[in-house]
């Protein structure tokens, strides 16, 4: 290990190392959060395509004028506190470097297409003979077994196929999705408790394991009690009525839902959780529509839900959806405003209250604030304070460190076109 | 050997950290889930089996406390307290999502518990952290996605129609992926030499930072994405991805081919179904088989390579609007593009993989 001193504070997985090839945020969210709590992450990448694999290398957004694979701000928000180092994984040379990282590492992470490591020789018998206890993670759509096991994913079509599209939507339209790759921040969740799992298995019997994880799987298990219902009741969701994400059909509420308020695509969530909370709506309505006698009840607001949330509604839109937070909140009842990434980002004191925002330092981008982790550790704090590595930033750092080259020999490599 | 034998966890119950109970459970722990006397509310949600209302009969209780033991036990009051404390002095875990200050007043406060127990690790998930100006406020898994950054990406091209809350429970999900991530890193840390500590997991923050884009964007360029039908939320409009195939089901058309190769298999696909003289252009896809990689940061920029960008989605929408929605599935993947039916749940969970 050569950073030990880098921080003073404990790290709760100072001493591991991580070979990594994931990329994207499937596979690259799962190696941020192990490097921000102290694991050695070294990403290895193509030099021949400057990286290219990972697209985020390239695509925006940036943060001036400058373009090309170390400009990528979604790169660098999810491979802070990595190294990288570059590899030509088609030399011999580069194949007998990556033996050598591989030898000194406990774990091997990816997300390439299933087999792509095994047809580069690194498949998880050549992996095992380097290291017996070497824990291997793969993350792919379908794992590395089944019928589809040579199918491509990216996480809205991993989103598509285990159901969490389908269910996002409202009844009588097409399906509204997630928006953005839920699946892919899920994925790397996934694939980091792969790897801790591994490790604390390992510490206790010396074996290590390929842990071969399939997306797609990952996916299916969160569609909630909708499977059991369709397991033991026979009732599937593709039926009239369904879906309705806003609407809570288990457990039962209403009023329930975001409703329109005051201001351009302005908007309020409101859960009316039980019967008290439907007194503490009326108290704040304060309009006799709200007192109607049949809404005291779950059953009779479930009963007229779409009167409820017309008028829920026709009241809300003209009332600034903070106001709306604030004075439900007042009376005990759960509400949000759907806030916009400004206003979440720059004036919530709860997000600011958990330092979410870290800065870090990136060799060429300069200060860059990106995502933090929403969690506090009383005695081993995270860090995330370096950019994402540069195309190769570490190669010279790393080979010299972990290999014990010199440095007149990654320089020759370097002319060989091998890192 | 499951991976968390001989680890036991201490879950108070409660429906924001009950999947987190779950996943340690399922991963070989023994995990104590501890309800009050009269039961978890949760075995009040439905469904129920046969739709016959019974506290053992919620299947949203049975989904979320698989592979647990559970005991009840009145806590709030000093006999049952005790008890508690007993069982927790004598695992590794303790899981709760107790509101701010809960546990505290009945006197489990960090002295007795982290303090007391150095081998402790104490995940407490909160909607908004144990203090903090907004600790005090309600939450439902709506109210996180909402408030928390999620729903303003997913929704429908028309803003008449509001931003869309996803099914399935995910925003007391994401807060519970993070509460295991944590639990598991800090064993590890244990593992490793160190003592057992105390960890706060805010859901509203955790729901901040599973926003993929929305956060980034802003973070690096102040841009503000806004919801899409059936595609990632962008700053200006982008290209449809959602498609209606011709037995009325709906697919995901894919990020479209970007290598010499995905154009040469679509092209041909495109023969093979007859369809090349429907899509002007198909020209484009042409050149795409000629050409080296797709540079994605010049489409917009650059005529040509945009020309060729667009051709790819252009032949895939063609295609899907020509043929049911598994035939394009399964034909499109074959040709190495992916691509994705939309599956319900219940298809989801019969499909053969």
């Amino acid at each position: 290990m050569s950073e030990q001193t880098e921080d003073p504070v404990a790290q709760a997985l100072a001493g591991i190392r991580i070979c990594d090839f994931t990329g994207q945020l499937a596979g690259a969210g799962a190696t941020k959060w192990l490097a921000a709590f102290g694991a050695e992450v070294i990403r290895i990448e193509d030099p021949t395509n400057q990286g290219g694999w990972d697209i985020l290398r390239r695509v925006p957004p940036f943060v001036d004028d400058r373009r090309g694979p170390d400009f990528g701000g979604g790169f660098n928000n999810h491979n802070v506190g990595k190294r990288g180092i570059t590899l030509n994984l088609r030399t011999e040379r580069g194949k007998e470097l990556l033996a050598g990282i591989v030898e000194r590492s406990d774990v091997v992470t990816e997300n390439f297409a299933a087999g792509v490591l095994e047809r580069w020789g690194f498949g998880y018998e050549r992996l095992k003979e380097l290291r017996p206890d070497i824990i291997y993670v793969s993350n792919c759509g379908f794992g590395h077994t089944g019928p589809y096991v040579n199918f491509k994913t990216w996480g809205p079509i991993v989103q598509a196929l285990c159901g969490l599209t389908f269910t996002s939507g409202l009844p009588d339209h097409e399906p509204a999705g997630w928006g953005f790759s839920y699946m892919d921040h899920t994925g790397g969740f996934y694939m980091a408790m792969a790897v801790l799992l591994a490790l604390l298995h390992r510490k206790r019997t010396g074996e290590g394991q390929w842990v071969d994880m399939a997306c797609c799987e990952a996916g299916l298990t969160l569609n909630g009690p909708a499977l059991l219902d369709y397991t033991v009741n026979g009732r599937p969701v593709r039926r009239p009525g369904q879906p309705n994400g806003n609407r809570s059909e288990w457990p039962r509420m209403a009023p329930h839902g975001i409703y329109r308020a005051s201001g351009d695509d302005e908007w309020v969530s409101i859960a009316c959780r039980d019967d008290a909370d439907w007194l503490g709506c009326v108290s704040v309505i304060d309009e006799d529509w709200a007192r109607k006698q049949g809404w005291a009840t779950l059953d009779g607001r479930i009963a007229d839900q779409d009167a409820l949330d017309e008028q829920l509604e026709a009241w809300c839109r003209s009332r600034d959806k903070f106001e709306l937070q604030r004075t439900f909140q007042a009376a005990g009842v759960p509400a949000a405003a759907v806030q916009k990434p400004e206003e979440r980002i720059e004036r919530d004191p709860a997000t600011a209250e958990f330092d979410l925002w870290p800065t870090v330092h990136h060799a060429k981008m300069g200060d860059v604030r990106v995502d933090g982790l929403p969690v506090r550790f009383s005695e081993t704090p995270h860090t995330i304070t370096r950019g994402a590595p540069c195309i190769g930033e570490h190669t010279e750092e790393v080979l010299t460190s972990v290999l014990g080259l010199s440095a007149g020999e990654v320089a020759a490599l370097r002319e060989e076109g091998v890192v | 050997m499951s991976a968390l034998q001989g680890i036991r966890v201490v879950e108070l119950a409660h429906e924001r950290s009950a999947l987190a109970g779950k996943l340690l459970g399922d991963m070989g722990a023994d995990v104590v889930v501890v309800e009050p006397v009269g039961g978890s509310p949760t075995r009040t949600h439905e469904p129920f089996v046969n739709g016959v209302p019974d506290p053992e009969r919620s299947l949203t209780w049975w989904h979320y406390n698989t592979s647990k033991r559970g005991i009840a036990l009145d806590w709030t009051r000093p006999a049952g307290r005790d008890a508690l404390l007993a069982l927790i002095a004598r695992a590794d875990v303790l899981l709760e999502a107790e509101d701010p200050r809960v546990l505290a007043a009945r006197g489990l406060d960090d002295a007795v518990l982290t303090h007391a127990l150095p081998r402790l690790v104490h995940v407490s998930l909160t909607p908004f952290g144990p203090s903090g100006p907004r600790s005090g406020e309600r939450a439902t898994d709506l109210t996180i996605l909402a408030g928390g950054g999620p729903a303003w990406n997913c929704g429908y091209d028309d803003h008449e129609l509001p931003p869309i809350r996803g099914g399935g429970g995910h925003g007391y999900a994401i807060g519970c992926h993070y509460a295991a991530l944590s639990a598991l890193t800090a064993l590890v840390h244990r593992e490793l030499g160190g003592r057992g500590q105390r960890i706060d997991v805010s859901m509203h923050a955790a729901a901040n930072v599973t926003t993929e884009m929305a956060s980034y964007n802003w973070l690096i360029a102040k841009g503000t994405v806004k919801r899409q039908t059936g595609r990632h939320a962008s700053e200006g409009p982008s290209m449809p991805s959602q498609q209606r195939c011709a037995d009325g089901r709906y697919v995901n058309t894919g990020v479209p081919p970007r290598t010499p190769k995905e154009y040469e298999n679509l092209l041909r696909w495109l023969r093979e179904l007859g369809l090349e003289s429907e899509l002007p252009e198909a020209i484009f896809l042409e050149m795409g088989a000629q050409k080296a990689d797709i540079d994605l940061s010049k489409i917009g920029s650059d005529d040509e390579i945009t020309a060729i960008f667009g051709a790819g989605r252009a032949a895939l929408t063609l295609i899907a609007s020509r043929v049911g929605a598994q035939e394009f599935f399964l034909g499109a993947q074959r040709a190495g593009l992916p691509v994705g039916v939309i599956y319900s749940p219940e298809e989801a969970f019969e499909d053969e993989h």
